[in-house]
């Protein structure tokens, strides 16, 4: 609170107008609360949501370190401390879901963060309007396709009798039926991730590379800066603060990859590759019904989750100043 | 555009841009049109591997076989239902939580703030959510999908964002005419807040036409899924072991251009909006891009 605030005068505060911001803090809450009622009640639906159906659920992984009763207390029965913990990090099935996870989780990142980078420069150089925008509305498109949608033309696509065995068998090649193998997953589940986000992942670098002081590319013009230096000299670091702050929030959901895509494509067959961290908390919990042990394995992930977002925010704020909070 | 000299490099680049963009656009737009090439062709020519971009044996068979499942149209307008009461129910908690949140003076502001944020970064998980719907006795009923879905944090940062942008003065008068803060957010805050308003709709609209998974989880009625949990179950088919029961079993075997006439009739209004909306998402994420 600045020394200005709180030298307004008493009476401004007292005056019961929610639509001015100048009376900032200074009262009791009994105050804020019989000046800003109204504004507090229509905040009480929305935190009654979240309260419900997103702490409620935060404090319900207690189950991870609880006997969990089917139709009982959500919150469990008795305390079983690390019982289940224990026993998910010697379940060989789970290390190889981890794995899976971050072999999946690094590929993903490895093409989908730096690709969008490079269309976006590539797109900013259409000179024509038209043609930039038509780029732009084709490219966008896969984003706005439901998963299942997109499962279904990933399956047809690559099916026995698919444009994809089609081109296989002019060339001479046996079919390959794809979804069946393992050693394909990774290949499916990342070219599909490409397919759907690259286009929609360049809005946020063609709206900083606009930002662009155009008197910049000037300037290293006549310094005689060829046009790969300008775009290593200006627009790289033009786009600098926009790739960090994506970098971050991709690190953070590293460990979430594409839960609902990986259980539309995989297979028992292709469990080798393709089964993950949250696809396996799904089968244990949802349909073994050992809600404990899924629960144990889900937190453990959201807290890597947890942890990498605020390590790479940390990391970022003291090595190039940008920061999500 | 500021003319200057341009070499050849620059020109040669300009070429490969060129031919590499429209790589781009082919890889986009082949698998679409070849759905929509096998979802008219004959099934003998897609299983001899001939239907590519122009439909072979011409026929609207399939279309008529697809649009015959009852069981097809119940799932539509279970979706269109969904879809419907989800965004309006979303629409409210989100515009009423933004306005909220974009009063600076407001006392607990910044705790108000972070009880929304804080769940972008942890969230409960699938099991503990499971347990709550489920024993909330939300299982089978529409409110599975709408209420733990019901505020985005990304749109409401979106919309708070558009509200702390308008100016003063309009409230301020409108709060000394003598209306009350709900008299101020419906007829001042809301009639000049149109195009954020189109923008949150379309966001929550498209979501929540697109999402299967909830509904996945949480129906095991046939009669409950939207279209996309049928889609789902048709494409699952041939490796259903997951499937959600009796209702696999009979389209378990479905045709490929049986599959193709679904996904078209699933997307069919997602691209028919596609070229009037696509601006406002724009706008949207970078109103998000900036103030989130």
């Amino acid at each position: 609170m600045t020394t200005a605030e709180t030298l307004e005068p008493e009476t401004i505060k007292e005056r019961p107008d929610p639509g001015r911001r100048t009376s900032r803090g200074g009262g009791s809450w009994r105050r804020a609360l019989r000046r800003d009622w109204q504004l507090y009640s229509l905040a009480l639906l929305p935190l009654l949501f979240f309260l419900i159906f997103r702490y409620a659920p935060m404090l319900g992984n207690i189950i991870a370190f609880r006997k969990f009763e089917p139709g009982g207390d959500i919150f469990g029965e008795e305390w079983v401390g690390l019982r289940y913990v224990r026993m998910f990090l010697s379940d060989p099935t789970f290390w190889n879901v981890f794995t899976n996870t971050l072999v999946l989780g690094g590929l993903t990142l490895l093409f989908c963060f730096p690709l969008p980078i490079v269309l976006a420069l590539l797109l900013n150089e259409v000179r024509n309007r038209k043609m930039k925008r038509f780029l732009q509305s084709v490219t966008y498109l896969p984003h706005f396709l439901s998963i299942v949608v997109v499962a279904g033309i990933v399956m047809q696509f690559l099916s026995l009798d698919g444009p994809v065995n089609q081109i296989l068998q002019m060339a001479g090649g046996e079919p390959i039926s794809f979804m069946q193998r393992p050693e394909w997953f990774r290949t499916i589940y990342v070219s599909s991730e490409i397919w759907q986000t690259v286009g929609w992942g360049t809005i946020l670098y063609l709206a900083a590379l606009t930002t662009i002081d155009e008197q910049l590319y000037e300037a290293a013009r006549i310094d005689g800066a060829s046009r790969w230096r300008q775009i290593w000299h200006v627009t790289l670091p033009g786009i600098r603060p926009t790739a960090v702050t994506l970098l971050i929030l991709n690190i953070g959901t590293f460990m979430a990859v594409g839960f609902e895509k990986v259980l539309l494509l995989y297979n028992p067959l292709t469990y080798p590759t393709g089964d993950v961290i949250s696809t396996y908390v799904y089968r244990m919990g949802v349909q073994s019904s050992n809600m404990s042990y899924a629960a144990a394995i889900g937190l453990f992930e959201a807290l890597i989750g947890l942890t990498l977002i605020i390590s790479a925010n940390v990391i970022s704020k003291r090595t190039v100043g940008t920061s999500l909070w | 555009m500021v003319t200057h000299h341009v070499t050849r490099g620059y020109r040669i680049f300009q070429g490969f841009n060129a031919v590499i963009l429209a790589g781009v656009v082919v890889a986009t737009l082949y698998p679409f049109v070849n759905i929509v090439a096998q979802s008219f062709s004959d099934e003998r020519y897609i299983l001899s591997g001939q239907v590519n971009l122009i439909p072979k044996g011409f026929n609207l068979t399939t279309y008529q076989i697809v649009a015959s499942d009852p069981m097809f149209w119940i799932n539509y307008r279970n979706t269109v239902v969904y879809t419907v009461v989800a965004t309006l129910i979303a629409m409210v908690l989100t515009t009423c939580y933004a306005y909220v949140l974009s009063k600076r003076h407001l006392k607990g502001r910044t705790f108000l703030i972070w009880v929304a944020v804080f769940t972008m970064f942890f969230n409960g998980g699938l099991i503990p959510n499971y347990v709550l719907v489920t024993s909330l006795g939300l299982k089978n009923t529409i409110w599975a999908i709408v209420l733990p879905n019901a505020i985005s944090v990304f749109n409401l940062l979106v919309m708070k964002a558009f509200f702390e942008n308008m100016p003063d003065e309009l409230e301020e008068a409108a709060s000394i005419d003598g209306l009350n803060t709900y008299g101020i957010l419906w007829r001042i805050v809301l009639p000049l807040s149109k195009a954020v308003i189109a923008t949150m709709l379309l966001f929550y609209a498209v979501s929540f036409w697109n999402s299967w998974f909830a509904a996945f989880l949480y129906m095991n009625e046939a009669d409950l899924f939207p279209v996309t949990v049928y889609l789902r179950n048709l494409i699952a088919g041939a490796t259903g072991a997951e499937g959600a029961g009796a209702a696999v079993a009979d389209v378990t075997q479905a045709a490929s251009n049986i599959k193709s006439v679904t996904i078209v009739l699933t997307v069919l209004p997602i691209l028919a909006i596609y070229p009037f909306v696509q601006r406002y998402f724009v706008s949207g994420v970078m109103l998000g891009a900036v103030k989130g």
